[in-house]
């Protein structure tokens, strides 16, 4: 192909601005920013807004928000806001209240059971002496007082006395039994409860009972005790659970009660028949059986009232305070805490009730009465105080079971009281309280809830951060989150609040500690399983967090921050982002206060700056951010005379170009990267123009490099994206060969300054332009070839378009291969008509201008082909 | 046994009051079908009076001088003379609880001396070949609740040796000093009597203290009255030698049947239910049970 001659137009931008430029009209932005959302407010309170009140009227005056859109969304994207709301505000269902009810009902697993205890004991308290069972207290009937005046009819003493006792035949005392005939002894009682039940005889049944709880008023053979109680509540369990079941399947027409059932469910006879136990118990003579039997039937209170149990435990409680010997009294106690726990662990009150009543009859142990059963018995006061252990140890274990966990329930509610109405010293106390209730046996590990639901009270009320963090104990208090993602979800509120209500960039050393802290938790969450989305939100509250940090004029103190936050945190993408922005930002900030003209301290720091990003970058994993942060930041070194910063970072960017990869992910998505290329080449050779050129490398040695690159980059497939690039590129060495250049940056040299005009130089350009001419031209004739005749048009009109605005038309060369554009554009009427006409004016326009008469001579050569 | 019958009433609880309907079913169950010439039920309520051997002569006891008194009466034909089919069969009933004049129907109760007792019976007639079926059962009237509004009476009271009654050696007693307080003297029925005890202090061991339930009934007509007290329930409240200066809790149910409101006819008497506080110490001393006896309740149901 003929070689085309290339010949920049001289331009005077500074007459073309003033002549083309549009008129320029003042625009009022606090009134109207198209940007800014709609509110409606009365000029009043609008007023008041633009002073600074926090209470804004609109999103877009709160400055502190990191980003516009999640201002707008508060940080939580709608729809989880939505299940929030509905998840915390909507009235608890009735099965939730239900399913909560019965969370408290019942004995979790972290409870250990008698069952494991029962064992223990049978083999610990052990005895070689002789055992009796009297299972007639036959004897007392007779000494039974009545009243001289009051006469007793031998039928009402019958029915009186008709539980008393076994049938006559079963009237005898069991002598001198060992150990092991006593165990098989009960256990044939237990046998005959259970074959007196089946038989239907159910006042047998209760008879059997009420005969084995009274053996243990008897506390002979002491250190046998604790075992002679293992194995008659054995019995009084199996009654327990024999009445209930008997009670429950008369309720099961039509269908089963469920376990959760309330004693509106139970029909009328099974009521009367559970009513009927209670009044026979309620009538046993003794103390002792009536205390025992009655507490193995007390979850057939269930069946009667809603409230039964919760009545009857307070009483048997009070009842056992008429129990005289302490070790009898002491294991009633176990034994009624025992079947509270199983049938309602939530009254704690009677729990601790048993365990204070203990305490109180502490001293009957060393009354008369003990003292002179031991000295009969010959017992040790140590052993005797042995027998006591495996009781006040259950009772112990029930009292302490979830104390921790009521605790915190009331200090989670107490805490809110506090914040409100009084300072940080009594919520720092609370605080302290809290940490040492919860401490002990790691039972913070079961609270976390109420401990999140107290940070969270206390950051509605504390929005000042150094208040908040002077408070000594917020941080120990901190750490009793110790589960991962607990303790992430607090430091992301604790952000959540700082960013949003922080007004002003800090310093503050105790509270960049802490947050650095805070951030340091959540970014350390990050793991490989994360999601993109959950990084996207950790990374968004880090960023503010960054933003939110100043330290005023000391600018080494800045950097220094950055580059503990980039250690910190590195696996954050968007935060190393964030924090290469930071440091440039600090690079301007530094030369708009040394008024451009840096000291040889400052040229230092903002070489230091230029440093931290050009080691940052490369870790970058996106490659367009890799490569628009070279850009942005050659641009900043540029502008703060670090030449060499800025060719390294240029060559780096022009060096990575190839690494591109033809499509990118993009929202999940796969998507072409051709466009975001050519953005960025567009924008890199438009930062070229005030680049000059490296004293030891070759002419425009970064355009060549650039254009090299472009060459040998994979493009798609038919694709015309390289020869954009080269069309684009002309204008910049049109631009280039200007005697003064477009833009320059204070105190930077560039070309123009270097060669002024050197023949030479322009010679190198035009070369260089003549060369991407022919490439365009070379690629038009491929295009006809493949028959995308729309293709080639368009194209052919791109270069025509540019010859115009950037060659010099007087060149004839030039001039008729305009013409042949701009005919091959239009040869196959493809091209826009009104794109057509349009250009036509402006060339008309522009050949009344005093030294562009010769487009005249072109205008008359282009014609207008319409496509019909 | 070809044939049974039953009377299954409404009320799992068996409890009517006076102006309701007594209401449930005959069920007869049989292989086969059972001829009989009628069916009848017959609703009775009725006062016995006895008076006790002590009060009057053996001999005038045996006799039961004292008539018994008719509260309500009422009969009805279920089924006429025919045919019941085999399997079973239910007839349902209903008696309205209705009195004459200004009879009251009183409260059940099941007394030693005074019995108030309602019955229902029913029977099933048979030709002469076949045995006549019977069954009867009981049903509870409870007295319509009391108007007047129940004024909780608190009592205090305080036992020594001084306040025993029925000791000859006073001074051999030792000493002992109990005080407590119950709730109320006004008791409603269908809640327990409730109070506290403490025992300040006691030379010696206690064994146990125990709370005795009193009645006292009277019997009267023209010639006089008599009037008995007799121990409806006894209660443990305490065993052993308990803890001194602890308050010790007094509770007790009122049974069923064997108790009822306070009730005062022309003819006779219920109530003055009296409570006893009852210690007994190991008295090596005096070698007997100390007994203090107090507070007459008054119950009623509200």
């Amino acid at each position: 192909m003929a070689a085309v001659q290339w010949h920049s137009r001289a331009r005077r931008y500074e007459s073309e601005l003033q002549s083309c430029g549009l008129e320029v009209a003042p625009v009022e932005f606090s009134d109207y920013h198209p940007l800014k959302s709609i509110t409606v407010t009365d000029s009043k309170s609008r007023r008041g807004a633009r002073k600074g009140s926090t209470s804004s009227s609109s999103s877009s005056s709160s400055s502190v928000a990191p980003d516009p859109l999640s201002s707008m969304l508060d940080g939580t994207d709608p729809l989880s806001m939505f299940a929030a709301a509905s998840a915390s505000e909507s009235p608890p269902t009735l099965s939730q209240s239900r399913k909560r009810r019965e969370k408290e009902d019942e004995v979790g697993v972290d409870f250990e059971p008698w069952s494991s205890k029962r064992g223990e004991i049978l083999a610990r308290f052990t005895t070689t002496e002789k055992l009796s069972i009297n299972l007639f207290m036959g004897s007392e009937k007779g000494k039974a007082p009545s009243l001289a005046s009051s006469a007793v009819s031998e039928k009402v003493r019958t029915r009186l006395e008709e539980l008393d006792d076994l049938e006559e035949g079963s009237q005898r005392e069991l002598l001198n039994l060992s150990q092991q005939d006593y165990v098989n002894r009960i256990e044939e009682l237990n046998q005959s409860l259970k074959e007196a039940w089946a038989s239907d005889q159910k006042v047998k049944a209760l008879k059997i009972v009420i005969q084995c709880s009274k053996l243990l008023s008897d506390t002979a053979v002491i250190q046998f005790y604790p075992s002679k109680f293992v194995l008659i509540t054995d019995i009084l369990d199996t009654f327990g659970r024999l009445v209930y079941e008997r009670i429950w399947s008369m309720c099961s027409d039509p269908r089963p009660l469920p376990d959760s059932f309330t004693a509106d469910e139970v029909n009328d006879t099974a009521k009367e028949t559970c009513l009927n136990w209670f009044f026979k118990i309620a009538s046993i003579r003794e103390l002792i059986p009536r205390l025992y039997v009655e507490v193995a039937l007390l979850k057939c209170n269930r069946f009667l009232t809603k409230c039964g149990i919760q009545e009857t435990v307070p009483r048997l409680t009070a009842m056992i305070r008429g129990i005289g010997d302490p070790l009898v009294a002491v294991y009633a106690r176990a034994y009624l805490c025992r079947i509270g726990m199983e049938v309602a662990p939530h009254l704690k009150d009677s729990l601790n009730k048993n365990f204070f009543d203990l305490l109180g009859t502490f001293r009957q142990i060393h009354g008369d009465s003990v003292q002179n059963q031991l000295v009969l018995q010959r017992v040790e006061i140590p052993v005797y105080l042995t027998l006591y252990s495996p009781a006040i140890h259950w009772i112990l274990q029930c009292v302490s079971y979830r104390a921790p966990e009521d605790y915190i329930n009331c200090a989670e509610i107490w805490v809110e009281f506090t914040c409100r109405h009084f300072t940080k010293r009594e919520v720092n106390t609370v605080l302290s309280d809290i940490i040492k209730h919860m401490t002990p046996d790691r039972a913070f590990e079961d609270a976390y809830p109420q401990l999140q639901s107290v940070i969270r009270k206390i950051l509605t009320y504390f929005h000042d951060f150094s208040v908040l963090f002077s408070m000594e104990r917020f941080l120990p208090f901190m750490d009793m989150f110790q589960k991962d993602s607990v303790r992430v979800g607090v430091c992301l509120s604790i952000m959540d609040v700082f960013i949003k209500h922080q007004q002003e960039p800090t310093r503050d050393p105790v509270i960049l500690n802490a947050l650095l802290h805070v951030c340091k938790t959540m970014h350390d969450s990050v793991n490989a399983l994360t999601l993109e989305d959950e990084k996207r939100s950790l990374a968004l509250l880090i960023n503010g967090f960054i933003r939110m940090v100043s330290f005023g004029r000391d600018f080494e103190q800045q950097l220094s921050f950055c580059v503990e936050a980039r250690a910190t945190f590195c696996n954050l993408e968007p935060v190393l982002v964030q924090l290469i922005h930071t440091v440039n930002q600090l690079a301007m900030e530094t030369r708009r206060v040394m008024r451009g003209s840096h000291s040889r301290k400052t040229a230092a720091f903002v070489r230091a700056c230029a440093a931290y990003s050009f080691i940052t970058i490369p870790s970058l994993t996106s490659i367009f951010s890799r490569l628009n942060l070279y850009l942005l930041s050659g641009q900043v070194a540029l502008a703060n005379q670090c030449l060499s910063q800025a060719d390294a970072f240029l060559k780096a960017a022009v060096s990575v170009l190839p690494e591109v990869p033809r499509s990118i992910s993009i929202e999940g998505k796969l998507r072409s990267s051709e466009g975001f290329l050519l953005d960025f080449i567009n924008n890199f050779l438009s930062a070229l123009l005030v680049v000059p050129d490296h004293p030891e490398a070759g002419v425009l040695f970064l355009v060549r490099g650039l254009l090299n690159m472009v060459q040998d980059y994979t493009w798609e497939d038919n694709s015309d994206a390289k020869v954009h690039v080269y069309i684009s590129a002309l204008p910049l060495l049109a631009a280039m060969s200007q005697e003064s250049y477009l833009y320059s940056i204070p105190k930077v040299d560039s070309n123009e300054t270097l060669y002024g005009g050197d023949p030479k130089f322009l010679a190198e350009i035009n070369k260089l332009c003549e060369t991407l001419i022919g490439q365009v031209l070379d690629h038009l004739k491929t295009l006809g070839r493949d028959e995308s005749i729309h293709r080639q048009g368009s194209l052919a009109f791109s270069l025509f378009g540019c010859l115009l605005a950037h060659g010099d038309l007087r060149n004839n060369k030039l001039n008729q291969l305009a013409v042949n554009l701009w005919n091959l554009s239009h040869k196959q009427g493809y091209c826009n008509t009104r794109t057509s006409v349009r250009t036509l004016e402006f060339i008309k326009h522009q050949a009344q201008q005093p030294d562009m008469v010769h487009l005249s001579d072109v205008l008359h050569r282009l014609t207008l082909q319409s496509r019909t | 046994m070809s044939a049974s019958l039953d009377i299954r009433l409404k009320r799992a609880n068996k409890v009517y009051h006076e102006g309701e309907v007594l209401a449930g079913v005959v069920a007869i169950v049989s292989k086969e079908a059972v001829q009989h010439q009628g069916i009848t039920l017959t609703m009775e309520g009725i006062v016995n009076l006895q008076l006790s051997s002590k009060s009057v002569g053996v001999f005038e006891a045996f006799y039961n001088s004292v008539k018994p008194i008719q509260l309500i009466t009422s009969n009805i034909e279920v089924v006429k003379q025919g045919k019941v089919p085999g399997g079973k069969t239910e007839i349902p009933f209903e008696f309205p609880l209705h009195t004459k004049g200004n009879k009251v129907l009183y409260e059940t109760y099941h007394g030693v001396f005074v019995n108030i007792q309602y019955t229902l019976r029913c029977d099933m007639k048979r030709s002469l070949l076949a045995k006549d079926l019977s069954k009867t059962c009981e049903f509870m009237v409870h007295c319509l609740p009391q108007k007047a509004k129940l004024q909780p009476t608190p009592v205090d009271f305080t036992i020594t040796p001084e306040t025993l009654q029925n000791v000859r050696e006073r001074s051999l007693l030792p000493k002992f000093l109990i005080r407590g307080h119950l709730d109320a003297t006004n008791c409603v029925i269908t809640k327990p009597l409730t109070g506290e005890l403490v025992v300040e202090s006691s030379d010696v061991a206690i064994k146990s203290i125990e709370l005795q339930l009193v009645r006292v009934e009277t019997c009267g007509c023209a010639e006089g009255y008599a009037r008995d007290a007799t121990e409806i329930q006894n209660i443990q409240i305490a065993e052993g030698d308990v803890c001194h200066s602890l308050p010790i809790p007094i509770y007790m149910v009122f049974p069923r049947l064997f108790t009822c409101p306070t009730l005062e006819t022309i003819n006779f008497k219920v109530g003055e239910f009296t409570c006893n506080k009852y210690k007994s110490n190991s008295a090596t001393v005096c070698g007997l049970p100390m007994a203090d006896r107090c507070d007459s309740l008054f119950l009623c149901r509200v």
